[in-house]
């Protein structure tokens, strides 16, 4: 009975679990809802993942309504790791927000605050789950309009300008979305996933088509913070409450990529041409340029929050440079990458986010020699580093092997040079930090850094440990990525010519 | 059928379009908070009208079944826009409420005022 | 059968744990240097003993394999034992018993900070040095290849100075860019082409790739391989000069360099294949650019008066001989190069000794101001002595063994280019080590006899010693390098 509505179930549980825990206006009751929705959640989603593997995609119809009409669910091979990842992501965020909050956090607001994060979840699972075009703008919002929240209560005061900053911009991409989701609708009649895929070769002027894909992938791109759409990813990582930050860093940005992936594979065709270049290369310049430019900036940073933030937008150009090579290795260094990531960036913002609440900054001249007070917040952060440029013995390494591998599948050496080459720029911001807190005679700051408490460092630890797992036993997540990347490309070929 | 109806149509159409480039415009133009808002409300609502006119059956009415009518409006848009409006209420709540914080943290809701100080602080801090 | 007295499978298990579980005993250990110290020492003699079964196992023909962890579909971390994998394991385990001797009294003598660090990133970069003389396949030895640069980077910034700090950056990028740029795609390209990274004897490229192709795939591997030191990618080395004396010893003998040139004799004898690159011509190329390394390496340490960084241009210029053996591809040269990565091991500890012996004596680090320090330090001064006539090959010093076979193998070829760049080389050679012992011995001495700590002395007596004794017995590397070609 409840297996067959998993798929929504997903979505509900953490929503109404944030209603539940804004009701109880109590931060202890509130932390504890949190937590019980969260693992629910991420039991459901790990259901739904076991199920696809098992039998295949899933169709739910809300309310029973026929797909034309309705609103249908659909897990598939695709959104099932997404729904995983975020689900998991979701716990460890939480868990680790139970101390920072009490830093971090005005009192009366924690309540709310862990509403949130609910509702963030709820969007972002919702975005992931659901196969209906204006459905998702709908779940895009919810999981925009709670970010928004969510960065305001960081106690920099710079907090509301960045979530302010991200409102604008997040709502300019999410209207753009809808616009290209209307002139979608306009073309085909319905707002399906599905339907729209059968509908699109009747379709005799490709005009609407071109302006749909345009603002839909303008949509999508400011929402994952794809180069040089990323401006506001910083400053909102930066001043943003740590546990916040992990979330966001480890979930926001991969269903957006998720959602790109969807669009470019299943209904406009990746290799389709617009004008004198493809989609493909046209993502590509970008993704590398994504690679270098965020990369130099983040050897530039002193906050490393902010240096971090800038290596995601990095980092998430190495995703979309594996959609845009577009063959089976690629595909699955992508999605391997977006689930590699989000535990090591996740490791990475929760390890400094630590080292925040006991030093009291995260500025890296005033961390010098953090690692001899600090030495397990540090090593998180050295082996999520470490991870970040692909040494070997890390997940980065696997997703890394797996993107170069599509390059030269592709017959591009070039490409694949270039993909290391970037990883090089990471070995100096990472290297910049691992020097500064490991090998410098510790600052003023570091030797009075605090004792972290463990429900801070365990969810860190479990990341960072996960990161070295898969990098050594990488079966699962590859097993993942590779059904999503063949269920993405079985589809592509199906499109448009 | 009259000719008054294509001509309805085609000054929608550019109530549309105009709406929606004017309203990015404002955004990317005006420093002050509350009128980017404004602007942005003004982009959000080119989209309903984009939603809701290809529903438009000239001579059809709302879509409620009775006997007495057979020519009905496209219901999907309405419900459709009647979210997408909610949505819209909610984004522009939360940006005023930002920027009324923003006023009690800064002392002022022009963009431009507030980096001018922010840069000054930071120089200040290096020295 | 093998004459093993553990399973070949429990003895690679073991070469890894020993030396890990030493890193961690010596960090545990860190308020008891005496205790530490004792069990650095330990854990070398117990791997000398594992590796001595391990070898008496390999000599008997056996092979034993080990499966660490499976990454993903056709990607393993795997240990697999080959004849060549067995001489760097053997060279490795031996050199850090005596660097482990020679280190106590090093850095007691000179009363080096962060000792603790000192012991456990030599243990760790033991560590990775095993694995990646024992691994089945390129995609272990990339691993663990990644894990020797990053264990090293702590040792070669061991001073913490901005000088040992700008060392460390130029090290670090230096080998983990290139290893990163080329190595790492140069792996992946192989997999693409062949479907499979496990080594295997011959090689197991052939047809599949053009030869235009083969030499830019050799060009990737030896270029990636930065720790081989070949032109414009040898800067790092100089440089890492600033480090303590055992930790040089480490980088030029022991584990980083010799990690280099293994990772391309490897590659050239179980990826390529010699036969493959022999019909080809792929490494042709090869030839040239490590003729030009031995010669204009040879130039700058002749010019040198940092005696460490004549040693250190020294070890770029003997480096590259082996790479150019390789380049040859022939049976005789590779065994040659097998040969020379031996006996550079045992003699340039050996030199690195006797230098680290005379800053701590003395605190003379210019050859200029060795004069007649021959008279003063004698043990330490003949070792050097016998370690300088190994580099330039000259017998009854093992240098001569790897030198012979790679002039035969050159001559052999026809590659009159090759004949005539060993034939210089050692005049070169020559010409910067003998002035260095003349000044030491003829010298008049401006000081009464006084030798380094004992313990120096012991190790690098014995260090001189092997390196005369691998000249008289062979047996055992010979066997090895026959076996790693077949004949």
């Amino acid at each position: 009975m409840i297996a067959a509505h998993l798929p929504v179930l997903v979505v509900l549980l953490p929503l109404f679990g944030g209603l539940l825990a804004a009701l109880s206006r109590h931060n202890e009751a509130a932390f504890w809802i949190a937590l019980v929705a969260s693992i629910a959640t991420l039991a459901a989603a790990a259901a739904l993942a076991g199920q696809v593997m098992a039998g295949g995609p899933i169709s739910y119809r809300i309310g029973g309504w026929d797909p034309a009409l309705g609103i249908e669910y659909r897990i598939d091979a695709v959104s099932a790791p997404i729904l995983l990842l975020v689900a998991a992501m979701g716990v460890a965020a939480i868990v680790y927000a139970r101390r920072s909050v009490t830093v971090e956090i005005i009192p009366e607001r924690v309540a709310w605050y862990y509403t949130m994060m609910l509702i963030c979840l709820a969007g972002l699972l919702g975005m992931a789950a659901s196969g209906d075009a204006f459905n998702i703008f709908v779940f895009l919002e919810i999981s925009s309009l709670s970010t928004y929240t969510l960065i305001a209560l960081g106690r920099d005061r710079r907090a509301l300008l960045a979530a302010y900053q991200y409102l604008i911009v997040g709502t300019i991409g999410a209207t753009f979305y809808v616009i290209g989701v209307g002139l979608l609708y306009l073309s085909t009649g319905t707002l399906n996933f599905g339907l729209i895929v059968e509908r699109l070769p009747e379709i005799t002027s490709p005009r609407a088509l071109i302006a749909a894909e345009a603002f839909i992938v303008v949509g999508i791109a400011l929402k994952l913070a794809l180069f040089p759409l990323h401006a506001w990813l910083p400053n909102a990582y930066a001043y943003a409450p740590s546990s916040a930050t992990a979330l966001l860093a480890s979930t926001a940005t991969k269903v957006a990529v998720y959602l790109l992936a969807r669009y470019l594979f299943a209904v406009f065709g990746i290799q389709r041409s617009v004008g004198p270049i493809s989609v493909a290369d046209a993502l590509m310049a970008l993704s590398l340029l994504a690679m270098f430019a965020a990369s130099l900036a983040a050897i530039f940073q002193n906050d490393i929050k902010r240096l971090l933030a800038f290596s995601s937008v990095a980092q998430i150009g190495y995703i979309t440079l594996g959609l845009a090579i577009a063959n089976e290795a690629g595909v699955t260094g992508a999605f391997l990458h977006i689930m590699n990531h989000a535990l090591m960036k996740g490791a990475a913002f929760m390890a400094i986010g630590a080292i925040l609440i006991s030093a009291g900054s995260s500025k890296l001249d005033e961390l010098a020699g953090i690692g001899r007070t600090m030495p397990v917040a540090a090593g998180a952060l050295t082996v999520a580093g470490l991870a970040l440029i692909g040494v070997p013995g890390t997940s980065g390494f696997v997703s890394k092997w797996y993107l170069v591998l599509g390059a030269i599948e592709a017959g591009r050496l070039w490409l694949a040079i270039l993909i290391v080459a970037s990883s090089v720029l990471a070995v100096l911001y990472v290297g910049r930090i691992l020097e500064v807190i490991w090998f410098r005679e510790p600052a003023k700051r570091s030797l009075e850094a605090q004792a972290v408490p463990l429900s801070l460092l365990a969810p860190t630890l479990v990341l960072a440990a996960l990161t070295i797992w898969f990098g050594l036993d990488a079966g699962f997540p590859v097993e993942l990525a590779s059904s999503a990347a063949k269920a993405l490309l079985g589809v592509s070929k199906g499109a448009l010519p | 059928m009259t000719l008054i109806d294509p001509l309805i149509a085609l000054a929608t159409r550019g109530v549309t379009i105009f709406l929606m480039v004017a309203g990015l415009y404002v955004v990317i133009a005006r420093g002050n908070m509350v009128k980017k808002l404004v602007g942005l409300s003004l982009f959000q609502s080119s989209v309903y009208l984009l939603f809701i006119l290809p529903g438009k059956i000239v001579g059809g009415t709302a879509p409620i079944i009775d006997p007495a009518f057979e020519v009905y409006a496209h219901p999907l848009p309405h419900v459709l826009i009647l979210t997408a409006i909610v949505v819209g209420i909610g984004t522009l709540a939360l940006g005023l409420a930002l920027v009324v914080r923003i006023r009690e943290a800064f002392g002022t809701i022009e963009e431009d005022e507030i980096l001018a100080r922010e840069d000054a602080v930071r120089v200040e801090r290096d020295e | 059968m093998t004459g093993m007295l553990l399973s070949g499978e429990a003895s690679l298990a073991l070469a890894l744990v020993i030396p890990a579980l030493a890193a961690l005993a010596i960090i545990a250990l860190a308020r008891h240097p005496n205790l530490r110290e004792a069990a650095t020492l330990v854990a070398a003699l117990a791997l000398f003993i594992v590796v001595v079964d391990l070898l008496t196992g390999v000599l008997a023909g056996a092979r034993p394999a080990l499966e660490l962890a499976h990454l993903a579909p056709g990607l393993s971390i795997a240990l697999h034992v080959d004849p060549l994998g067995m001489l760097f394991t053997a060279i490795a385990a031996t050199l850090w018993v005596a660097n482990s001797v020679y280190s106590i009294g090093y850095m007691r003598g000179n009363d080096e900070p962060r000792q603790t660090t000192f012991y456990a990133c030599f243990a760790i970069a033991i560590f990775a040095t095993m694995g990646l003389a024992l691994a089945g396949n390129l995609l272990t030895l990339f691993l663990f290849y990644e894990i020797l640069s990053l264990s090293t980077y702590p040792l070669v910034t061991l001073k913490r100075s901005r000088e040992a700090m700008r060392a460390g950056r130029i090290y670090l990028l230096t080998l983990i860019g290139a290893s990163m740029i080329l190595l790492l795609p140069a792996i992946i390209w192989t997999y693409a082409i062949s479907g499979t990274l496990d080594f295997a004897p011959g090689g197991f490229l052939a047809g599949r790739v053009g030869p235009e192709a083969m030499a830019v795939l050799l060009g990737l591997y030896v270029f990636g391989a930065a720790k081989a030191a070949v032109m414009p990618l040898h800067r790092w080395l100089p440089n890492a000069m600033v480090a303590p004396t055992p930790v040089s010893a480490l980088l030029h003998a022991v584990a980083v360099v010799k990690a280099g040139v293994f990772t391309i004799l490897k590659v050239v004898v179980s990826v390529f294949g010699i036969e493959t690159l022999q019909t080809t011509g792929s490494s042709a190329w090869l030839v040239y650019v490590a003729g030009f390394t031995i010669i204009a390496a040879s130039f700058v340490a002749l010019s040198a008066d940092d005696l460490k960084r004549r040693l250190a241009y020294s070890t770029v210029s003997q480096l590259s001989y082996i790479v150019m053996a390789a380049a040859l591809a022939t049976p005789l040269a590779v065994i040659g190069a097998a040969l020379h990565i031996a006996a550079h091991a045992v003699s340039k500890i050996t030199l690195f000794f006797a230098a680290g012996s005379v800053y701590t004596a003395e605190h003379v680090t210019k050859v200029s101001a060795m004069d007649g320090i021959g008279r003063r330090m004698p043990w330490t001064m003949a070792a050097f002595t016998i370690g300088a006539l190994s580099m330039i090959g000259l017998p009854p010093t093992a240098g001569f063994l790897g030198k012979w076979f790679m002039l035969g193998a050159a001559g052999g070829a026809a590659n009159w280019f090759a004949v005539g760049v060993i034939i210089v080389s050692t005049v070169l050679n020559a010409a910067y080590f003998l002035p260095i012992i003349f000044r030491a011995f003829m010298k008049p001495a401006n000081g009464p006899v006084r030798e380094a700590p004992l313990a120096m002395v012991v190790a690098l007596t014995a260090t001189a010693a092997g390196t005369i004794l691998l000249f008289l017995l062979p047996d055992i590397p010979l066997r090895l390098a026959r076996a790693m070609v077949g004949v």
